[in-house]
């Protein structure tokens, strides 16, 4: 793609120069020198290559909160990423977190390889090979491996309850749904990385398994996986016969229509809990009541709420496993003093990435919250 | 069996034992298969999943892990700490689904250039049993 396409596809020739993305933008508040006007700016006038070879590219977190305040509609992240696409043919790359392990996994899994990743279902849990529903796993096994409990990068949390603690949802709302050990990684990172083939070979994949279950509906978990099997899936590979849904929208219908029942004495442990918008559930995918709903109609739970919050709320500080830094790290504290000046018992979230990044923060800052994901919440909370 | 398939293996070994087991194994003139590529580490506690996990994406069949016996790491425990990586970096390949028997760790000693050369000798044949990593292109 050349500058001047990415310009028009972006729409970044609506450019007022106003800067309200670069006083919105998380990461130049901790970084002066990252703006993204002048990243925009720059590509206006011309200096393409500039950008290219600017490390900074990598260190924009695609949270959206530039894009969602620019008065003038400059498609910003979709410019990062077509920047991106544009930097990756030259060889440039961002500096990957984790040894690059993760991005490995994700690369691996476009192989035909026969995977071995549903070793989390227990015996209590009612799966299918085929129905209505698709019950995306998404990254959760890796994730258990490589951040849990003796892992390689230990931080102390079990990704895997996530999925059986999903399971155990929808078997009591009563679906059953389709796990399949083809499934892949989702391609979010591939693809917001800039590596457009590799999303787009696991987006087949994916496609392929989910129509060779049957199933016409595909509950995600995972914010991230949610936006893009609805959004980019349609966008990249064309339109798709399925419907995709969030798990918090299955959740707040069936809690209006009075079928979910928490019990009396459901929290114990938590009493107070603020609730953090994962930017793909919040900004992009503009859940925002849904997850509130579910939270507050919990027995014995308040629901406060932080300074920023819904189309306010602030990443959590590093996307798609790429330049992990210092300013992550501040991003990260600060939320979480943030979390903790409301007074709550806990800080409830509904990614397993923001789950990831929190928990690693609060390793290494004396915090006393508690990080909670509202599956396990409410998985742990019914009746 | 996969008849003409010559097995991509590649070896880290520390270079403190098992790179001069191999030398030794090589001075002594003891012969082993051709097919493991040797890369030199100063300890296998350098040895990171992304190694590993990168061989396999770039081509390798089989990953083969060498260090010294345990209490005798040149760095008092980076054998033990590789030891317990590879522990979870099999449960990965497992689940990714390479397989656990492409990944293996061996602790050679530099006076031992026999072993060494059965090791590999083996491993290259395990390999060669299971095959290609399907999906890798060939060639």
């Amino acid at each position: 793609m050349s500058l001047e396409e990415i310009i028009k596809d972006t729409k970044a020739y609506y450019c007022l120069g106003c800067g309200v993305c670069t006083s919105s933008c998380p990461v130049a508040r901790v970084i002066p020198s990252f703006s993204p006007r002048l990243l925009v700016e720059k590509a206006l006038f011309g200096f393409g290559d500039e950008i290219i070879s600017d490390k900074d590219l990598w260190s924009c977190l695609i949270c959206g909160r530039c894009a969602s305040r620019c008065p003038s509609g400059v498609d910003y992240l979709n410019f990062v990423r077509e920047m991106r696409m544009e930097a990756l043919s030259k060889g440039k790359e961002g500096l990957l977190a984790h040894d690059g392990i993760l991005n490995t996994i994700m690369e691996l899994q476009s192989l035909n390889l026969k995977q071995d990743r549903n070793f989390w279902i227990t015996d209590d849990l009612e799966v299918a090979d085929a129905g209505e529903y698709f019950y995306f796993v998404g990254c959760l096994p890796y994730f258990d491996l490589v951040f849990g409990e003796g892992g390689l990068c230990d931080v102390g949390i079990r990704s895997i309850e996530r999925a059986r603690n999903t399971v155990r949802i929808l078997n009591k709302i009563g679906i059953k749904p389709v796990v399949s050990n083809n499934e892949r990684c989702c391609g979010h990172d591939l693809l917001w990385n800039g590596d457009l083939e590799g999303f787009k070979r696991l987006a087949e994949l994916n496609l392929k398994t989910i129509k060779e279950s049957g199933a016409k509906k595909v509950i995600c978990v995972c914010p991230e996986g949610y936006v893009t099997l609805k959004r980019d899936y349609p966008r990249f590979l064309g339109e798709q016969d399925i419907e995709v849904i969030q798990l918090c929208q299955i959740l707040a219908d069936e809690l209006r229509e009075g079928k979910l029942k928490f019990l009396e004495n459901a929290s114990v442990d938590y009493k107070k809990v603020t609730f953090h918008d994962p930017c793909s559930l919040g900004r992009i995918a503009e859940i925002y009541e849904e997850p509130r709903e579910i939270i507050s109609s919990i027995p014995g739970i308040e629901l406060v709420e932080m300074e920023r919050n819904r189309v306010d709320a602030v990443c959590c500080g590093t996307s798609g496993w790429v330049n992990c830094s210092g300013c992550s790290k501040k991003i990260q504290t600060e939320r979480l003093k943030e979390a903790e000046e409301t007074g709550a018992d806990a800080l409830i979230t509904a990614c397993p990435k923001c789950e990831i990044h929190l928990n690693c923060a609060k390793y290494n800052a004396d915090l006393k919250i508690r990080i909670k994901d509202i599956t396990d919440l409410v998985a742990e909370s019914l009746a | 069996m996969n008849k003409g398939f010559e097995p991509n293996i590649v070896g880290f070994a520390c270079n403190w034992c098992s790179y001069a087991g191999a030398d030794l194994a090589g001075t002594s003139r003891i012969k082993y298969p051709p097919n493991i590529k040797i890369i030199r580490v100063m300890c296998t506690g350098r040895v990171t999943p992304a190694f590993i996990l990168k061989s396999f994406q770039n081509g390798a069949d089989g990953v083969l892990v060498a260090g010294c016996h345990p209490g005798d790491c040149h760095y008092i425990a980076g054998n033990l700490k590789c030891e317990k990586i590879m522990d979870v970096v099999k449960r990965l390949v497992g689940i990714l689904g390479i397989g656990k028997e492409r990944l293996r760790l061996e602790w050679v000693s530099a006076s031992e250039g026999g072993r060494f050369a059965d090791v590999v000798t083996e491993f290259t044949e395990q390999v060669r049993e299971l095959g290609p990593l399907s999906g890798k292109s060939q060639g």
